[in-house]
């Protein structure tokens, strides 16, 4: 299955016959009246489909704020759940706009895949969980583990590095289907599992058969900046990517929030007032509507909403701010000026 | 020359002119055909590559000599993840065509076994073998891995509980760990002495078949060559001081280390491919069997051959001129669906070079690298099954 949609991908390449890539994004969107993201295939907190069909999270929130900006209606979004494996061709090809879906932005990925990284909406490290009975206290008692772990994403190089830095042995259970990984290691098939932090806090909440019986360890073996990604050779579309994302940290500094947005409108902030559209100029440069920005912080929220909804004290999974935080709270987010 | 002559009066004498002569016009066809494939490959290859340059993606091979970063669970050669990814690849090649080979060899002995059960006059192994038939052939095999897979997986305890079934054999979800001997120069002498034996063996069954076809009695082969074949070996065994160190599994913290250990992963794979693939066996030998004519039997029968013997001796070397093409089928088959270890977790060429192509992103060259292996292992096996097909059929005086 998985194959057989990455041989279409690359049929789709050399046949020519991915249509997205003859005009720009925006056009196409506008056209098409509907954004489509790709996602994650289900991570509680950044991207989870409901019996209904219904999206949440993160990942899926950054993309209906898109939506709100350029469509200016949050719903008109469409979600395609994409395996590690699936999700770089997707892009190539043109089957999605945009990923919003926990990818680590790299050099290889921009340099060679051919894509362009937008701000960061999440910076994660990645960890290890372990059953608690194995009295393991830290990823350095790891040596001879079996560890379950996706295939083709940094996780899986990370984890070769960590262990060859650290003169361990280890053996990999490579499964691409995430459900597939997390059985295997609640099963007791592998000794620890490894991904992102937050979706080791994810998986621990929502697919442990008693939570409590695992722990994630306290070392953190890499940086992994999560950033939406377009295609490269479309700079309009990677500009509006850019500051919507940059419009949402905005928003949470300048105590905009879903709530207030409309009496924001009135702000004596010259900053405020250029951001929401009380004074144009904004959109038009990023060929938009003046409200780009207030109806995305209006339908979806601010950043802070956002992260405290689906990942913070807000959600089941908990998470602190930590470095998420805004860089006025001592954190990592940090917009460049709306101006 | 003088044929081009005679070709074009021939056309010129029954009046008609050079593009109505047959072989003008089926060498025509061929050119045109050659042509067109050409043109759609090069059109292809083209757009691809001026798509790609236009997207920024990377290009060309030179991928397979950079370091691959990512550790494979299984390897036959040694392997790190500061080996290329030529190499991983290598590595990932070597396990699928482990598992090939050794899924070719008990399908042929399960199949070959089934096939004649299905055809025994005993009611009750007809009808077990039946069902195990219908059942296997008739549900998907991706299913059928994932079941065994979860079977290994779920039954078994945990490494620190696992069940010895065996002195130092231990059963754990982490797989069949046993003890294999450390190696000693007296095992090579053993190795010799076995060689010999087995060439007395040889020797021993040409005689005891000549000396039957002129005097009628029989020998006891068998039992000759397994004397021959294991007291030699075990023999230098004994005189060497009987040197056997085992290399035995023991739990060092959370795995067994030492000794060999089978993988669920790959036991299940292989266990699956075997149990689905000697179904379609079995019900090829059935009707080899079943095209070889009733008379033959009974005629033998009545020359006074026991039935193992009339199986052996008359029925299977007929049947087997019908069996072997469509055997080449399913060892063609088994090679290609070993690449659905990829939805169980084992390192198989399938696996590994998905894994590439998204470290990498160069799907259209892993691609082009997948489809030329496996064509390049199926022709492989199918020519060795041609040679072999020459070699069975019947030669006709």
């Amino acid at each position: 299955m998985t194959s057989l949609k990455l041989l279409g991908v690359a049929l789709a390449v050399v046949l020519g016959a991915a249509p997205a890539l003859a005009g720009p994004t925006l056009d196409k969107i506008k056209a098409a009246g509907v954004v489509t993201c790709g996602v994650s295939t289900g991570l509680a907190g950044f991207s989870m489909s409901d019996q209904q069909g219904n999206y949440t999270g993160l990942d899926v929130e950054i993309c209906r704020s898109f939506a709100a900006a350029i469509l200016g209606d949050a719903k008109k979004a469409k979600f395609v759940p994409l395996s590690a494996q699936q999700r770089f061709t997707a892009l190539q090809s043109g089957e999605v706009d945009v990923l919003t879906r926990n990818t680590t932005e790299t050099l290889a990925r921009e340099a060679d895949l051919g894509f362009n990284f937008a701000p960061v909406t999440f910076y994660d490290g990645q960890g290890f969980m372990v059953a608690k009975k194995l009295n393991v206290k830290s990823a350095k008692e790891l040596n001879g583990a079996t560890v379950c772990v996706q295939p083709g994403t940094t996780t899986e190089l990370n984890l070769a590095d960590y262990f060859r830095t650290n003169k361990m042995q280890m053996k990999p259970l490579v499964i691409e289907k995430l459900d597939e990984v997390e059985n295997a290691f609640f099963a007791g098939r592998c000794d620890a599992y490894t991904t992102d932090r937050s979706g080791l806090a994810a998986t621990r909440i929502s697919k442990a058969p008693a939570p409590d019986d695992y722990v994630v360890l306290p070392e953190v073996i890499s940086k992994e900046p999560l950033a939406p990604a377009v295609r490269t050779g479309d700079d309009e579309w990677l500009h509006i990517v850019k500051w919507v994302v940059y419009a949402l940290i905005d928003a949470e500094e300048k105590g905009v929030t879903s709530k207030n947005v409309d009496q924001m409108l009135t702000s004596d902030d010259p900053e405020v007032k250029r951001m929401l559209g009380a004074t144009p100029g904004m959109g038009k440069s990023l060929h938009l509507d003046e409200k780009w920005a207030y109806n995305a912080v209006k339908q979806v929220g601010n950043y802070g909403e956002i992260f405290e909804r689906n990942v913070g004290k807000d959600s089941p999974l908990k998470l602190d701010r930590g470095v998420n935080a805004l860089w006025s709270n001592e954190g990592l987010m940090y917009a460049m000026p709306i101006r | 020359m003088a044929v081009d002559v005679r070709g074009s009066l021939r056309g010129a004498a029954l009046g008609g002119t050079w593009w109505r002569d047959p072989r003008v016009r089926s060498l025509g066809y061929q050119i045109g055909s050659v042509a067109i494939v050409t043109a759609l490959v090069a059109y292809f290859a083209h757009n691809a590559s001026v798509n790609m340059a236009r997207q920024g993606i990377a290009s060309g091979f030179g991928f397979l000599d950079r370091e691959a970063g990512f550790e494979i669970s299984t390897a036959l050669i040694p392997y790190s993840p500061a080996d290329t990814y030529g190499r991983a690849l290598l590595v990932g090649l070597l396990n699928t065509l482990v598992v090939a080979a050794v899924g070719c060899v008990l399908t042929t002995i399960f199949g070959v076994l089934l096939g004649i059960a299905r055809l025994s006059s005993n009611w009750l192994l007809r009808q077990v073998t039946l069902w195990y038939v219908e059942i296997f052939r008739n549900t998907p095999l991706l299913l059928q891995l994932v079941v065994w897979w979860d079977l290994l997986r779920i039954s078994a305890p945990g490494p620190r509980d696992a069940w010895q079934i065996l002195p130092n054999i231990f059963v754990s979800n982490r797989g069949l760990a046993y003890p294999v001997p450390v190696w000693h120069e007296a095992h090579i002498w053993m190795l010799v002495a076995m060689l010999i034996g087995i060439c007395l063996t040889i020797l021993v069954a040409r005689w005891a078949r000549q000396r039957q076809e002129r005097t009628g009695e029989q020998f006891h082969t068998i039992l000759a060559g397994i004397g021959l074949v294991v007291l030699p070996p075990l023999a230098v065994f004994l005189a060497a001081g009987a040197p056997l160190d085992l290399d035995k599994p023991a739990l060092a913290g959370f795995n067994f280390q030492g000794g060999v250990i089978i993988s669920p992963e790959f036991a299940a794979l292989l266990f699956g491919l075997v149990a689905n693939t000697s179904a379609f066996v079995a019900e090829i030998v059935r009707s080899g069997i079943q095209a070889v004519s009733w008379g033959q039997t009974e005629a033998a029968g009545a020359l006074g051959l026991r039935q193992g013997q009339v199986l052996r001796l008359v029925v299977l070397p007929q049947a087997i001129r019908v069996i072997i093409p469509p055997m080449t089928s399913e060892y063609l088959s088994l090679t290609k669906n070993s690449s659905l270890a990829v939805g169980i977790g084992f390192a198989d060429f399938v696996s590994v070079a998905n894994t590439e192509m998204n470290q990498t992103g160069q799907a259209i060259e892993v691609i082009t690298i997948l489809m030329a292996v496996y064509l390049t292992i199926s022709l492989a096996i199918s020519a060795a099954m041609n040679v072999y097909n020459k070699y069975m059929a019947l030669v006709e005086r």
